[in-house]
């Protein structure tokens, strides 16, 4: 494509297959303590 | 749904329910603008003055394949998903107020500087192990744990820690369990041998710093006024470098007091460290240092100068990790994580000195929210309940938002202590989040 570059594809849509083993950190945990972002975690599984 | 914005002239365009991210150009960028209610040739016809129409014929071709392969304007297929990851609740981290005490007074300490609203007390080992024999009983078949050791401040309790960490430790094994053990300290009692026995038994720690010594100490003193900045900063520096300047976190709050907070990051950044987290403060309304609506330019500003700052370090090679900036956008946590957020309530609570489990450490003290006692081992399943069935679906005001699957819905206790309702988004925090997001996103679009 000459007028978009993608930098991230459907990976949402992908993490449906495998998702929801629970066994990831929970956020506030990590550092926070007050608030929260998620999708700064990562996956067990990667 | 697409969440499209420009920074620092990088157009960016999300598409939210698919995840896909990508960078227009101005064609494009514009050609977007239109593209819902016109036709092609309409669209042709508006942007010609200013673009061939070789051009915009491109992009629209281009945003067209995009679109047919999923990656723009695609449906939110998640919703009815929920269902299916409906297991039984399970509690897999704990927050452990291991003291309701503290050697400091901080201004804006939501445990009312260690007390959390009621007497100043220690966890008792015991109380400490039924917490952990609780948690590994609720965790069904989850293997991997989490224990915070938390306070007021941990490090007066500190051979509590000790025996909490040992007795978990032994029970792993025929659990078939994995704790990871992170430790939240104000830093004034370290010395060189606890330094040694949380580099050897914590995956994770948090040391409170706010920046600037003078934005420090303003908010962080001791019961007799004086400013911790000197005495801390030393202990602080060396843990952090004792640890590889990883696995840890100088964690800052800022207030309306230091709204030109990027200062700060940028400071601890300069004194060396590698992974920060300094974030807003939750405060009450009206108290004087909250930060109000009117507060948002200002703080936007910060977070954009923090951002182009972080980024022109990376490319000199002295870069650092600001937490909230962090996005991990091809291995991020699955699409389940993110619709239901942090967990408070179900995945994860807090239990006080007296063994008392509340959904999350914010909410300590406040006995509506009383779920239990360790020592009697029940949950109240309907606080369970409430806090698991909240999702991004069940919030009007997320279900709406384009930053849903990064922030989750955010915090149910900012939304509890400003709306009565942890269904209700703060607005502040809402609005920062998006700003974070957007940042993060644009710092993606330069490669780092
Ligand atoms: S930014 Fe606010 S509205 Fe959007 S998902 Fe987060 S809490 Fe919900
Ligand atoms: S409710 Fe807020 S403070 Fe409590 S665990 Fe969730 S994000 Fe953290």
């Amino acid at each position: 494509m000459k007028h978009v570059k993608t930098i991230n594809g459907s990976t949402l849509k992908d993490s449906l297959k495998k998702g929801g083993c629970g066994e990831c950190q929970t956020s506030c945990q990590s550092a926070c303590k007050t608030s929260c972002t998620v999708a700064n975690q990562s996956c067990e599984k990667n | 749904m697409i969440h499209k914005f420009s920074l620092f002239g990088t157009n960016i365009v999300m598409d939210v329910n698919s995840g896909a991210v990508h960078i227009f150009d101005d064609v494009a960028y514009e050609v977007l603008e239109h593209y819902e209610n016109n036709s092609h040739e309409r669209i042709v016809e508006l942007l010609s003055p200013k673009y061939s129409s070789e051009e915009i014929d491109e992009a629209i071709k281009e945003i067209n394949s995009l679109k047919a392969e999923g990656m723009l304007y695609s449906e939110d297929v998640y919703e009815e998903t929920i269902a299916l990851w409906d297991q039984k609740p399970v509690v897999k981290a704990l927050c452990l107020h291991i003291c309701h005490d503290c050697n400091l007074r901080c201004k804006y300490c939501f445990a009312s500087t260690g007390d959390f609203g009621g007497q100043r007390t220690m966890m008792s080992a015991e109380v400490g192990k039924k917490a952990i024999d609780f948690i590994i009983r609720e965790s069904g078949s989850r293997r991997n744990l989490e224990v915070d050791l938390f306070g007021g401040e941990p490090l007066m309790n500190f051979e509590v820690v000790k025996e909490i960490v040992d007795y978990a430790k032994s029970r792993e094994k025929e659990f078939n369990k994995n704790f990871r053990f992170t430790l939240t300290t104000n830093a004034i009692l370290l010395n060189e041998d606890i330094k040694n026995y949380l580099n050897e038994n914590m995956q994770n720690v948090v040391l409170s710093i706010d920046g600037r010594r003078e934005v420090n100490d303003k908010m962080r003193y001791r019961v007799d006024g004086t400013g911790c900045y000197d005495d801390i900063m030393p202990k602080i520096k060396d843990m952090a470098q004792s640890r590889g300047q990883d696995n840890y976190y100088v964690r800052g709050t800022f207030t309306r007091e230091n709204l030109d907070f990027s200062e700060d990051v940028l400071h601890l950044a300069d004194q060396g460290f590698k992974q920060i987290s300094v974030e807003p403060v939750v405060a009450a309304k009206d108290i004087g240092y909250d930060l109000r609506e009117e507060d948002l330019p200002v703080l936007y500003e910060e977070y954009e100068k923090l951002a182009y700052e972080l980024v022109k370090r990376k490319k000199e090679g002295k870069g650092f990790n600001f937490f909230h900036f962090m996005i991990d956008l091809s291995q991020g946590p699955c699409i389940a994580k993110r619709l239901r957020g942090c967990g408070s309530g179900h995945e994860y609570v807090a239990v006080t000195p007296e063994g008392d489990i509340y959904p999350c450490h914010q909410f300590v003290g406040n006995t509506e929210f009383k779920m239990g006692n360790v020592m009697e081992g029940k949950l109240n399943t309907d606080i369970q309940e409430h806090f698991k069935g909240s999702n991004v679906y069940t919030k009007e005001e997320c279900s709406k938002c384009w930053a849903k699957f990064y922030c989750s819905g955010g915090c149910a206790a900012n939304s509890y202590q400003f709306n009565s309702d942890i269904n209700i988004p703060y607005k502040v925090g809402c609005e920062l989040e998006k700003k974070r997001v957007e940042c993060a996103l644009w710092i993606k679009s330069q490669g780092f």
